[in-house]
């Protein structure tokens, strides 16, 4: 098969690492050659995060660039904007609604393009965008989102549930994984 | 077992895997994990030491003793460790020793973009490098059976990308070698010059008879039909080649030894193909080689000096039809921020509304530079904040009035009080503030010498920094709550009006720690705020600006109270308070 390349960004502090090796984790028991590519260090201090899942039968580069990605999970609605070139055409982003100011905006330097989803869409890039913080929340904290989105990712991907209620149990810790499972299910069912 | 590993996880693996018995690091971005997972075997004795020098040295001593020792850092800290290296050329081992050297094309999180295979080639020791997570481990056995057989510290090169990528490992029992006895032997290991000039002509042999052990060695290999395009390559890069061409499209040599290059090789390839391109991230130091060799490669002619490269880079290099794409649309930008909470803001909020010069060092609080603080006016290496400080107030003493050094707990052990022990020697009215959260921040926290906790987390000997001050010779030692605005502001102008040099230690551990308990969010009460952005001014991620009024996100706030204290307006209150 051919490489499915899927890249996870959001902002330092979401929760891309964990949500892309638990990815990783459910590819590689379903047999697949997989790569993941992620950056520790200072980008992690709340600035822009980016991971990259690469799978299929042979997977060289652990990188995803403009054009290549299958799906694009965004976890903040600015970031879905940043990296949207990097959608292949045909390819889906699955974006969180949530917005969360980066410093520029903060500090009065440049405006927040609230309405960059919908620009998107206009533009006829497929785009499945949802509150994911809501489901989060419900299930029992903020920082769940990063579950329920590989929920909603899963439901795309046609691996199966129980293969992610498996990985869950098996990477997170023991006090948060009914937390998880129950943020997953939201995003995988709602 | 087939296990999804990090680069860096997977050497750690390896280490375990080769018996490997001491490993002692100090961590920096993208080589930290190495120790971290190497942690986590029993069987390996792993420790942060103060500085790469300690721990290159350390692992020298266990080499000594005859158990396999290992040590890592970053680029920038073979700079610190270079003075052990190119001696232990020179002495070559006991048993085997690798150095972990981990270099940042790009700059994802270091200062400069150096180039490590100049130490192999200077140092003259074998440097091998792997592609992906499965190599990363079996390099390491390779590197340590090398170390032995030809007796010399073997460098082991990782980049960014492969130390920080997973991919697939298949996972191997380790097989632990007998101890190798200790035995005196002065003319290997005592290098004065009688001795040492013994080992010179020694190490030049040994260089040719790396070569040709290279020239065999199955870590160097060609893969691929075309006898049209031929490209050497090695680490990262291989993958990105794979990537864009199949095996009839293009020949590759894939080196996993840098250093010493094999020439046969390289000019049997070379008479292979009509075409050669070297590519190479960094310095073209293949390239050089195969000049050396009378051949001409395409490479800095084509591809760039600067950055990490990927399969596009090198695709329109070589004038490859790329994927289709949307242009990248014009969003503001994500940079990095100081944390919500971060002790470091009230202490930098100070200095810049004093308009005081900061000499400022490595971690964290190197982000007091950015935006809205700008608090910091220099950044150069570890330890530089501190002697930087010391020649700036030398040359022109009026400046001690007005100038500070900043830095962090681990920073000032690692090569700060070297620095401050200068101050009191060498006699100037320098004012260093010790940035002290109780942590290594940037890298993910790692205990230091200053925490009370080693490696693993188990109580270790705390090195008391007022004690430390003092003893270096620092009459003035004084505490404060970076959290406390007042009282941050008396310290810093108290001190720099004093007439002898002083240490302010800005004390407070790290928010993200997890036994940090946080205080409740703060909200603003929107009838007493004004707009008047002076809260803005601290550049917290937990602070915006809407409707013409300030706005605390609840879900980042984490109630330390530092942007209430700067509201003349009394508007940032306990949620408690504001509901009411």
């Amino acid at each position: 098969m051919n490489t499915v390349s899927i890249m996870i960004c959001g902002v330092g502090g979401q929760g891309t690492l964990l949500a892309s090796k638990l990815l990783g984790r459910i590819l590689v028991d379903e047999g697949y050659d997989v790569k993941v590519s992620e950056l520790h260090g200072m980008s992690q201090r709340g600035g822009s995060v980016v991971t990259y899942v690469r799978y299929g039968d042979r997977v060289f580069s652990p990188v995803i660039e403009s054009g290549e990605a299958d799906f694009i999970v965004s976890f903040e609605k600015l970031e879905a904007g940043r990296w949207a070139h990097c959608l292949k055409r045909g390819g889906l982003i699955i974006a969180n609604t949530q917005q969360i100011d980066p410093m520029p905006v903060t500090s009065g330097a440049a405006v927040y393009p609230a309405d960059i989803l919908d620009v998107l869409s206009a533009e006829g890039v497929r785009v499945d965008a949802f509150d994911a913080l809501s489901p989060a929340l419900e299930a029992g904290s903020a920082k769940a989102v990063n579950i329920v989105l590989m929920g909603r990712l899963a439901r795309y991907l046609g691996l199966p549930a129980d293969k992610w209620y498996g990985a869950i149990r098996s990477t997170v810790a023991p006090k948060f994984v009914e937390m998880n499972l129950r943020a997953f299910g939201l995003g995988y069912n709602g | 077992m087939k296990k999804l590993m990090l680069g860096n996880e997977a050497a750690a693996r390896g280490l375990y895997e080769a018996g490997c018995a001491v490993v002692s690091s100090y961590p920096g971005t993208p080589s930290t994990e190495i120790t971290e997972f190497a942690v986590k075997y029993d069987g390996i004795n792993c420790e942060w030491a103060p500085n790469e020098k300690v721990a290159m040295e350390t692992a020298f001593g266990a080499s000594l003793a005859g158990r396999r020792a290992a040590c890592a850092m970053k680029h920038v800290g073979l700079n610190v460790a270079a003075d052990p290296l190119f001696t232990m050329s020179y002495t070559g081992v006991n048993a085997g020793l690798v150095v972990f050297v981990a270099d940042d094309p790009s700059m994802h999180s270091s200062q400069n973009e150096q180039d490590s295979r100049n130490y192999a080639i200077a140092a003259k020791v074998p440097m091998l490098e792997p592609s992906d997570s499965s190599e990363a481990r079996d390099f390491v056995r390779e590197a340590f059976a090398m170390s032995e057989r030809f007796d010399t510290p073997v460098l082991y090169r990782i980049c960014t990308r492969t130390a920080h990528s997973q991919s697939i490992v298949d996972t191997a029992e380790p097989e632990v070698p007998e101890p190798v006895p200790y035995r005196k032997q002065p003319q290997k290991y005592v290098m004065m010059p009688g001795y040492a000039r013994l080992k010179h002509p020694v190490v030049e042999k040994r260089t040719e008879s790396l070569r040709e052990f290279a020239e065999t060695s199955p870590l160097n290999r060609v893969e691929g039909t075309s006898d049209e395009l031929g490209i050497i390559t090695s680490g990262i890069c291989y993958q990105y080649v794979r990537e864009i061409f199949d095996e009839s499209e293009a020949r590759i040599l894939k080196l996993g030894i840098l250093n010493p290059l094999p020439d046969r090789i390289i000019l049997d390839f070379a008479a292979s193909v009509k075409r050669l391109v070297v590519i190479e991230e960094l310095d073209g130091i293949i390239e050089k080689h195969c000049r050396s060799l009378g051949l001409c490669p395409d490479g800095r002619n084509l591809f760039p000096a600067c950055y990490e490269y990927s399969q596009q880079l090198i695709a329109r290099c070589l004038g490859r039809r790329l994927p289709d794409a949307a242009e990248p649309k014009q969003v503001p930008a994500r940079p990095p921020v100081m944390c919500p909470g971060c002790p470091h803001r009230g202490l930098f909020y100070t200095l810049a509304r004093n308009k005081v010069t900061v000499l400022g060092d490595i971690g964290c609080y190197t982000l007091g530079a950015q935006k809205p603080l700008e608090a910091v006016d220099s950044v150069l290496c570890m330890g530089a904040s501190v002697s930087g400080l010391h020649g700036f107030n030398k040359a022109d003493p009026s400046n001690s009035g007005k100038t500070v050094a900043v830095i962090g707990d681990s920073t000032f052990m690692h090569s700060g009080m070297t620095g401050l022990c200068n101050i009191a020697y060498n006699g100037t009215n320098s004012t260093v503030i010790i940035l002290d959260n109780s942590i290594t921040g940037m890298t993910g926290h790692q205990q230091n010498p200053t925490t009370g906790y080693d490696i693993k987390g188990d109580p270790a000997t705390k090195i008391d920094l007022e004690q430390l001050c003092r003893a270096l010779g620092i009459g003035r030692v004084r505490v404060v709550d970076p959290y406390d605005l007042a009282a941050c502001d008396r310290a810093v102008k108290e001190e720099l009006a004093a007439d002898e040099a002083s240490v302010i230690i800005s004390r407070r551990p790290c928010v993200l720690l997890k036994y940090v308990k946080t205080a409740p969010p703060l909200a603003v009460c929107a009838d007493k705020c004004r707009g008047c952005r002076r809260c803005m001014g601290l550049g917290c991620p937990a602070l915006s600006f809407r409707d013409g009024r300030a706005v605390i996100d609840a879900t980042l706030c984490t109630g330390c109270g530092v942007c209430s204290q700067l509201c003349a307006f009394g508007a940032i209150q306990k949620q408690a308070e504001v509901q009411k």
